[in-house]
């Protein structure tokens, strides 16, 4: 039955590739989907692009843990990641982009700062760092096909890389965002049944929940010193698991989502705001209904393996202390034989349809974006892109094969991965990007501090500061003897995005002072159409 | 709690914002 599913869900991503293809025609074509996506598929890529095996499997592990305090980052994502996004940044972003005739995200900022340097040095930025976040995501994916399936890790890591190398190269944006469409709708179903099996099992809403918060003693007897309180409260106010869910996974997901190279682009996909309008009531129900429950599920787990004969005892110890098995091993033995085939194909499609979006934006960024506008080489625009894309790839792919290797538990760098990545876009991109949208006196030097000390402070604190990377890192160790510059005080817990994105924002604001103003004339051209 | 039951209800109202502006705007906003 699971060869049957999978066999058909690869032929449907087949059709609708083949589909793209065939209507793919030039480079607008290949890089902005012709700028006439339906608003469904829009929207339904966005959110697919979004959610990936991270947020399923990663987070929803990291929530079996942490508890239900992530529904905090259920409600950013809905508030700040659909509704802020598409209504104040989105729309200006479109009309932008068609002004300037921007086909992906450096670009936009290049035109807008008429500076080919810092399009290129913005595609740099992206084709160094996203890599980490592909990784993870393809890691994720891979695994809970390796468990699923009974095959190695690495067999699986290989045919899910080999089948969306092949859809992205040849369907370009059209074929991802069909196909994300496709496997957005497979997500919602997924998530959507789980829920409602796992309410059931354990006897309703209520009672499950209840049942989850008197096993509040367990929670503390084994984390309370770390500032647990139980799986339906929060931790304790400023203690190390507060830090953690604050700081990195509420606010360094829920901010960072704002400044997403592959999900900005998507806005500028669309015939008009209407689109966009309509995108904003697709995406927040679709942004609930996964996020939401894998925060809800994740958490309740705990009530399944501590009362369950065969483990009996909480989440993080029945899956060995690995948060990204918890899931998969919850679905395999809880869950009927007939849900692990449709589960299998929600996490196929959570992992595809971000993976296929990270390798679309990897390609752009060091083929359009550096390759040819920054080093100005001519050539043809969609084959310089296809040559990024598997250049791209090929790093993701043994990326994702060395890390579980190198860091310490494996595949828990996949929601920490996550985290990185969002954090050192939103530190790098946020102010400027804000700038541009809303600011015509915004200038070349306010962008140029907003993206050097944005990926400078965020770097640093990575190697020398935050113990979660500084450790395995071993930089801050060869050069000061230390794991980390802040060893014994809170800051080896705070998320690097707390204190880079304050940083940056400040350097933006004061270089922006000491500029240039950009000509009257192009600022005009770049705010036409838009309400001052 | 406080903040678990409050993060529930903001999620709930942030998906019914985003409801009710796609209704309210759904035909707004259309070389």
């Amino acid at each position: 039955m699971l060869t049957t599913v999978v066999l058909i869900y690869l032929s449907i991503v087949g059709f609708l590739t083949i589909k793209a293809y065939k209507t793919t025609k030039n480079t607008s074509d290949y890089l902005l989907a012709g700028r006439e996506i339906h608003p469904f598929v829009m929207a339904m890529s966005y959110g697919a692009t979004f959610v990936s095996t991270s947020a399923i499997i990663g987070f929803g592990g990291a929530a079996a843990l942490f508890g239900m305090s992530l529904l905090w980052l259920t409600f950013l994502t809905i508030f700040i990641g659909v509704f802020l996004a598409f209504v104040v940044f989105g729309r200006r972003t479109r009309i932008m982009g068609l002004n300037m005739n921007a086909h992906t995200f450096p670009e936009f900022l290049g035109l807008r700062f008429q500076s080919k340097r810092i399009q290129g040095i913005s595609g740099l930025i992206i084709f160094v760092t996203m890599p980490l976040y592909a990784s993870v995501v393809l890691m994720g994916g891979s695994a809970f096909i390796a468990q699923v399936l009974a095959v190695d890790y690495n067999i699986a890591l290989f045919f899910l890389t080999i089948i969306i190398t092949i859809y992205v190269i040849m369907g370009g944006l059209k074929g991802v965002m069909y196909t994300d469409a496709f496997q957005g709708s497979l997500m919602f179903v997924g998530m959507t049944v789980l829920l409602i099996i796992t309410y059931y099992k354990l006897g309703g809403v209520t009672v499950a929940h209840e049942k989850l918060t008197d096993m509040a003693v367990v929670a503390i007897k084994y984390f309370g010193k770390a500032g647990h309180t139980g799986w339906t409260s929060f931790p304790a106010f400023f203690s190390k698991f507060w830090h953690i869910v604050v700081t990195t996974i509420i606010l360094g997901v829920g901010i960072g989502v704002l400044a997403q190279p592959q999900l900005i682009v998507r806005f500028m996909t669309v015939k008009s705001n209407r689109e966009l309008n309509r995108g904003v009531l697709i995406g927040g129900v679709f942004i609930l209904i996964i996020v939401g429950v894998a925060f809800i599920v994740g958490p309740l787990t705990n009530v399944y393996f501590k009362t369950h004969p065969e483990f009996g005892k909480i989440a993080f110890f029945a899956a060995g202390k690995k948060i990204a098995d918890i899931i998969p091993l919850y679905i395999k033995s809880a869950m009927p034989e007939w849900f692990t085939a449709i589960f299998m194909v929600t996490l196929l499609s959570a992992a595809m349809s971000t993976l296929s979006s990270q390798f679309h934006a990897m390609g752009t960024s060091i083929g359009r974006d550096v390759y040819q506008k920054w080093l100005g080489n001519n050539g043809n625009s969609v084959i310089i892109t296809k040559v990024g894309i598997v250049f791209a790839i090929l790093i993701s792919y043994f990326l994702a094969w060395g890390l579980p290797y190198f860091f310490e538990g494996g595949t828990a760098i996949i929601a920490r991965g996550t985290a990185i990545f969002f954090g050192i876009c939103a530190a790098t991109f946020l102010p400027m990007y804000f700038g541009a949208l809303f600011f015509r006196k915004m200038t070349k030097a306010g962008a140029y501090a907003s993206i050097l000390s944005g990926f400078t402070v965020s770097i640093f604190y990575i190697f020398f500061i935050h113990l979660k990377e500084s450790k395995p890192l071993m930089l801050c160790k060869a050069i000061f003897g230390v794991d980390s510059l802040a060893l014994g005080s809170m800051w080896v817990v705070v998320d690097p995005l707390v204190v880079a994105l304050p940083i940056s924002i400040v350097a933006t604001i004061i270089f922006n002072r000491f500029g240039t103003a950009l000509e009257e004339k192009h600022v005009e051209m770049c705010f036409n159409a838009i309400k001052k | 709690g406080v903040a678990v039951p409050l993060g529930f209800i903001l999620c709930i109202l942030s998906t019914l914002l985003c409801v009710v502006y796609g209704i309210m705007n759904w035909n707004k906003g259309y070389e």
